[in-house]
């Protein structure tokens, strides 16, 4: 009798796959001593604890969603609405703009290298975090289905791939010429993505949905976004180097 | 509750702003425990609250009825404490350094029927190796271990949220129950 692995029993304990796992537990003394062992420690996670909230949170949090809510703004809070998204616009323009001055100015010899690392690093953030909101969007877009009138509104997301794809070509701009060819090939690609999801109708149908979701995915772009995350990470933990990091 | 959500929801979508105000009371809390459980960090987990219901009411449109309300929030909730929890890792901040959360409170907040210092020292210890092992665990790992455990996302649930396939959703869960596995299996067997 073949016992069961490890896999096996965590899907148990979750309740993803019963059949035959509880049969065997049953006659298998072995099994069953595993399954005990991995329910202690898994029982003992549930020990971890969480601040408790005041008696008026609901009303607390309550308070400071409603303040914000985008229906009861009026002209001058909806500008507000948009601020994020021209914050984004404006910090890539201006860590651009530093990046290129800091280029400008940089003498040839001597202790320039560390503030053109300390630069080429403060833009590795800007574009991880700027890939991040775009994964975030792209993420959302591929999960949402269409309503009962079997259309989906569009418009929040096309809004936010407008302003993403200004700082994206910011971004791109400056990959290359910084000669960084990997960061400007995946903005290229993510740029095309962001400008169907810019141009799309802002109501879709379930089909012109489904055709976007289809593009999304024949890019790969969530995946090279993922994958380009993790090295950015790696780079950045990684101790600075006389090597450009972007 | 399901039901409440869903009479709550349409009622925000006909216009009725202050139905909304049902479905922050009814969530705040459970959203906030997700939170921690992600983010391991009190001011983090508060800002998670505000900005998942702001998010949740601007693409109130996209929630299914068929679906739980409940779980479209938290898909939301974990996907902005995983960004925000990047997003502190890329800025070079530590924002699971408050790991598990005050112990003192969590300690005098325990009735006089409390068990005994040995078992408090215990249970301390567990904790303590609960959260330092959730915070050693890569963001995928934690945020698919956070939902499957403490939230009961099925495995189906959990790859839609986090945009991945469902082997890559369950290998990460296995990750995680196998890191805590060899970090905690010494403790607790010591106690049984």
């Amino acid at each position: 009798m073949s016992h069961l692995n490890e896999e096996q029993l965590v899907l148990y304990y979750y309740g993803e796959e019963t059949a035959g796992v509880e049969d065997h537990l049953g006659e298998c003394e072995a099994c069953r001593e595993g399954y005990h062992a991995l329910q202690r420690v898994l029982n003992s996670v549930d020990s971890l604890p969480v601040p408790e909230r005041g008696a008026d949170y609901e009303a607390r949090v309550w308070r400071n969603v409603e303040g914000a809510l985008p229906r009861k703004r009026g002209f001058a809070e909806r500008w507000f609405t948009w601020k994020p998204l021209l914050t984004a616009g404006a910090m890539a323009a201006l860590v651009i703009a530093a990046f290129l001055a800091g280029r400008a100015l940089q003498k040839p010899k001597g202790p320039i290298v560390a503030d053109s690392q300390v630069r080429e690093r403060i833009l590795l953030v800007a574009v991880g975090d700027h890939l991040e909101r775009s994964q975030t969007m792209l993420v959302e877009l591929s999960n949402a289905g269409t309503s009962k009138g079997g259309q989906l509104d569009i418009s929040y997301e096309q809004r936010a791939a407008e302003d993403l794809l200004e700082s994206n070509r910011l971004y791109r701009q400056t990959a290359v010429s910084a000669g960084d060819n990997a960061t400007a090939s995946l903005l290229e690609d993510l740029e095309r993505v962001l400008l169907e999801v810019a141009h799309s109708p802002s109501a879709m149908s379930e089909e012109q949905l489904k055709e976007l979701r289809k593009q999304i995915e024949d890019q790969g772009i969530l995946f090279k976004v993922k994958v380009f995350g993790s090295q950015v990470e790696e780079r950045q933990a990684a101790p600075p180097s006389g090597s450009p990091v972007l | 509750m399901e039901d409440s959500d869903h009479v709550a929801v349409a009622r925000v979508r006909a216009g009725d702003e202050d139905a909304y105000r049902l479905l922050v009371d009814r969530h705040s809390r459970s959203v906030f425990r997700l939170a921690f459980r992600m983010t391991g960090n009190e001011q983090d987990s508060e800002d998670v609250v505000q900005e998942t219901f702001l998010r949740a009411y601007k693409q109130l449109h996209r929630w299914e009825a068929r679906s739980s309300f409940s779980t479209w929030l938290y898909r939301i909730a974990a996907n902005y404490s995983l960004d925000l929890v990047r997003r502190r890792k890329r800025h070079g901040e530590v924002a699971m350094a408050e790991s598990a959360g005050p112990e003192d409170d969590a300690v005098q907040a325990l009735p006089s029927t409390a068990p005994g210092p040995d078992r408090l020292l215990f249970s301390g210890r567990v904790q303590e190796c609960v959260a330092s092992t959730l915070n050693e665990l890569s963001q995928q790992e934690r945020t698919a271990f956070v939902l499957r455990h403490f939230e009961g996302q099925s495995i189906e649930e959990i790859s839609a949220a986090l945009g991945l396939s469902g082997n890559a959703a369950k290998h990460s869960i296995f990750r995680a129950v196998q890191k805590l596995r060899r970090a905690l299996e010494p403790l607790v067997n010591t106690a049984s």
